[in-house]
């Protein structure tokens, strides 16, 4: 069982965002996708939950069509994938401990167990202590982690990440791409993760996809790509634009 | 092009959104209706809703309804003066109160009130993602934050108005009794002379039917948010034009089936 996107295209009016994108990420791989900003990391992750449609082509995961899945699937489908937002998207009129529990009770999980889940994923993260603080009292990097402790709440089979380390300062960068490998390891989740930042990449992934002008330009193990001779690939992650605009 | 040079082409753009807007208020007004079934999400969100839209709008509602009874009946005395009994007074107070002020000015003010809430609130979560992190966990948006409004402002827009108009009637009462030289008995009197209880619930109707629009309004124009501050900036204003525009077609609409 896996995640497959098979030849999906989405447009937004004349703009083509993703081509005729294939990818498979396989079962327990940690992928990254990397890009520049615009490109259409956000949407390809949001098409995997159908939070986005794609005009055409497929999403399969665990073997079903997303596009086709009825409304109760769908969300049954949507409760075996964790999605760590941007900016973490807390509900910000919750404290961070119902922020945590919202996935539990929407499955009716009796309360001492979301009380000891809830407990659990704040443990992961390391943010015990700050269950009765509001998402407004948190620093960035906090809430990311509250976002992923709510993301890991109901024990998701994926987890996917929109850009967890945008925004952060180098060491706490560092932590939440600690966070990912663990989430990796101890939950033996299957994960994507959305990022510019090239040196959590070559940590956190397995594999790295690299989006560019809506196709996938590259994929290969963090090895592979530090020695990719591709210039677009090389001006991206080594940081010099001149190689990609020769390129292009 | 401006709008000067091309009319023709003002009035196709503007013909073809509001006609783009009405659908997708009614593909929302479905999705809506669908959500209903989802009852283990929305029945617990009620009574929060019912307390934040219905009993939180009391103070603002009584306010206006103290003013307006008090301003008509002052108005009713200066109309009539020489020419119609002073009991008279009370039957237009009242009459004009439950079957018009009442639910319209009330309805008017939760128009502001409310929908601006809802329309400013969903539409931050809009924007942030939060309604987007809802489906992650499985919610269906519109069960969890549109269903418990709606149903919480159709049951408690009644009950708001039914307090307006007492309130209004009161007021006019008040103002009689002290300012117009009248005795109870003779503003009861009025009130009684023309009062048939099909008013009332007159009344009450238009208030539901006030309270449904309002909020699937503003719910709307909260989920179509698009933006940042801007967009729910413009979201809100929206929602209260429209909700208030809503407010007096319903009102015509009522007096026309009805009366």
């Amino acid at each position: 069982m896996s995640i497959e996107l098979r030849n999906v295209r989405k447009a937004f009016g004349d703009r083509v965002i993703l081509d005729d994108i294939s990818l498979t990420v396989n079962d327990g791989e940690t992928l990254a996708v990397i890009g520049y900003s615009g490109v259409g990391k956000s949407v390809l992750l949001k098409s995997i939950v159908r939070l986005l449609e794609p005009d055409a082509g497929d999403v399969i995961v665990d073997g079903e069509t997303v596009a086709e899945l009825h409304r109760d699937a769908l969300y049954d489908l949507r409760r075996r994938i964790g999605y760590v937002f941007q900016f973490a998207a807390l509900f910000d009129s919750m404290t961070v401990f119902d922020n945590v529990a919202m996935g539990l009770q929407r499955i009716n999980t009796p309360q001492d167990e979301i009380v000891e889940r809830v407990r659990q994923s704040l443990t992961l993260v390391e943010m015990n202590g700050f269950e009765d603080r509001l998402p407004a009292q948190l620093s960035g990097g906090q809430r990311k982690r509250v976002g992923l402790a709510r993301a890991i709440a109901t024990r998701p089979k994926y987890l996917l990440y929109d850009e967890p380390t945008t925004g952060l300062d180098p060491v706490t960068t560092a932590v939440i791409g600690e966070l990912v490998m663990r989430m990796a390891r101890e939950l033996n989740v299957t994960s994507i993760v959305v990022t510019h930042d090239m040196k959590s990449a070559y940590r956190i992934a397995d594999r790295i996809a690299m989006l560019y002008k809506g196709r996938i330009r590259f994929v290969g193990t963090p090895a592979e790509i530090q020695q990719s001779e591709d210039p677009v690939v090389r001006g991206f992650v080594e940081g010099i634009p001149e190689l990609a605009q020769e390129a292009a | 092009m401006s709008t000067l040079e091309n009319p023709v082409a003002w009035v196709g753009r503007a013909a073809i959104r509001s006609t783009s807007g009405i659908g997708r208020f009614g593909t929302f007004s479905l999705r809506f209706a669908r959500s209903f079934r989802d009852v283990g999400t929305w029945a617990r969100l009620v009574v929060i809703q019912m307390a934040k839209l219905g009993v939180q709008s009391l103070p603002i509602a009584l306010f206006i309804a103290v003013f307006t009874g008090a301003v008509l009946a002052l108005q009713a005395s200066y109309t009539f003066s020489g020419t119609v009994p002073k009991y008279f007074v009370g039957a237009l107070v009242g009459k004009t109160i439950i079957l018009e002020l009442g639910p319209v000015l009330t309805g008017l003010a939760l128009a502001g009130r409310v929908g601006a809430n809802i329309a400013a609130e969903i539409g931050t979560m809009r924007v942030t993602e939060q309604i987007d992190a809802l489906e992650t966990l499985g919610y269906d948006p519109v069960a969890y934050l549109v269903v418990p409004r709606v149903v919480a402002a159709t049951l408690m827009f009644p009950v708001v108005i039914a307090f307006s108009d007492a309130v209004g009637i009161a007021g006019g009462w008040v103002t009689s009794i002290n300012l117009l030289d009248m005795s109870t008995q003779e503003f009861v009197r009025g009130l009684r002379l023309f009062f048939v209880p099909f008013d009332v619930q007159f009344s009450l109707i238009k208030a539901a039917s006030f309270g449904l629009a309002v909020t699937l309004i503003g719910c709307f124009y909260g989920f179509a948010t698009s933006g940042g501050a801007d967009g729910v900036g413009r979201s809100t204003t929206q929602a209260v034009v429209v909700g208030s525009m809503m407010i007096l077609v319903l009102d015509a609409f009522w007096a026309v089936a009805l009366l």
